[in-house]
């Protein structure tokens, strides 16, 4: 089919799911209304086990088993990104650390930002229960901070500061470990991923039971599966084109 | 309601896009472009007017916005994400194995 | 107030979006991209989701066209 013939089918196409859109909007509950079930169900509750920050508390308490599948699919995703840009037993011949040049101010901003951006990635991630973060913001702070590095220009020092394996490991060990306090809810509480450590004071660091638990695990699991990500894919343009 | 329309546009921008691209890296752009829409669409069946941010004091009377539509959305683009660089490697794949990142192209070659 | 932000954000979301997507040139995209990520974030602030608006900064305006733009200098652009 040559490009036109299939933009037209595929006007004509978004036109109708256009018309059923708009009338499913229409009957859809009025924008900025009142009515909000899940709110009115997920306050209280939070509020009970000393979380303010209700999406966490969602994410990591009331629907953690949502975040489990959601986990796996990360690592899943992870995986075959692995598997897909290995790079063959020909092209590792080929691999080659080039170095261009940066600017002198580049690499000092680089290296500056690069404490700052991962404590603040690490504060994002433990803080996530009382302020606006938690274990995904906060885990993809960490690895794009780590990736300063490579902004700096530094290839090698990403590389020697870069555990790759470390990264694969964590991450599997993370993904296990939330496993393993879902079963310990089971046993404690009776059921998968309740929430059954003290819920301690309203507000304070060491608070809201398994909530800091399961978003610091979140935290890791995805900063090491970027990391690791992010590796192949700078790994991919490290190998040299074969000569034609 | 402008809120869901712009979801609505996010989502049919993006498909046709992804119809008329060229260059795969595009398809992959377009599709999150049409998954943005998702996120518009939810965090506006959670938005009330004059309600505060989800994050609240032990006896909050203030209302506050649904924060399960928004933990939804967090979920949705760190899933976003993932897949697109798992998009991007297939990508990477296709371009090593034809010589082409043209989705026309491919076609011709049955590949 | 509130309602005049919301569609201005409304608005920037909807002509990036396009602009994102009638932009040929791939490598371009990334940063297309980068800025209809970056008007996302402004309107879930506006929406009064601070957590979802953190977590689109960091995933769509730093990984992602990182990613595309690794992606264009292996395979090429147009």
């Amino acid at each position: 089919m040559t490009l036109r013939a299939r933009t037209w089918l595929c006007a004509a196409g978004a036109l109708g799911v256009a018309v059923l859109l708009v009338t499913a909007f229409l009957r859809m509950p009025e924008f900025g209304g009142t009515l909000h079930l899940y709110r009115d169900l997920a306050l209280p509750a939070a509020i009970a086990r000393a979380t303010p920050n209700l999406v966490s508390s969602v994410n990591f308490d009331l629907r953690a088993l949502d975040t489990l599948g959601e986990e796996t699919i990360v690592a899943a995703a992870v995986v075959g990104t692995l598997s897909l840009l290995q790079p063959s037993p020909a092209e590792r011949e080929r691999i080659e650390p080039q170095r261009g040049y940066v600017m002198p101010v580049v690499k000092l901003a680089g290296y500056l930002m690069l404490p700052v951006t991962l404590l603040l990635g690490i504060d994002v991630v433990v803080h996530g229960h009382l302020t606006p973060g938690g274990g995904f913001q906060g885990g993809v702070v960490l690895a794009t901070g780590w990736h300063l590095l490579y902004i700096s220009g530094s290839y090698p020092a990403l590389k020697r500061l870069r555990p790759i394996d470390w990264c694969e490991y964590a991450e599997a060990a993370a993904t296990g470990l939330y496993v393993v306090a879902g079963l310990a809810g089971l046993v404690i509480g009776g059921a998968f991923l309740a929430n059954v450590l003290p819920k301690g004071e309203f507000g304070s660091l060491l608070s809201a039971g398994t909530v800091p638990v399961l978003s610091v695990l979140i935290g890791i699991e995805v900063a090491a599966g970027l990391v690791v990500l992010l590796a192949r894919f700078l790994g991919q343009g490290l190998i040299r084109e074969e000569d034609p | 309601m402008a809120c869901y329309g712009v979801a609505g546009w996010l989502l049919l921008i993006g498909a046709i896009g992804i119809v008329r691209s060229r260059h795969l890296v595009h398809t992959v752009v377009s599709l999150s472009v049409a998954q943005a829409g998702t996120y518009v669409l939810l965090l506006g069946i959670g938005y009330q007017d004059r309600a505060g941010a989800p994050i609240v004091v032990q006896d909050q009377r203030r209302p506050v916005v649904d924060p399960m539509v928004q933990a939804m959305t967090l979920t949705d683009i760190v899933v976003s994400a993932t897949i697109t660089a798992l998009l991007l490697g297939l990508t990477i794949q296709i371009s090593k194995r034809h010589g082409t990142v043209d989705p026309d192209e491919l076609r011709a070659l049955r590949g | 107030m509130t309602t005049i932000v919301l569609l201005v954000a409304l608005a920037f979301v909807a002509v990036a979006g396009f602009a994102v997507v009638a932009t040929p040139d791939p490598r371009r995209q990334a940063i297309t991209l980068s800025l209809f990520s970056l008007c996302l974030a402004l309107l879930f602030v506006a929406l009064q989701a601070p957590d979802v608006a953190l977590s689109e900064l960091a995933v769509g305006s730093a990984v992602v066209p990182l990613l595309v733009l690794l992606t264009i200098r292996k395979v090429g652009g147009r």
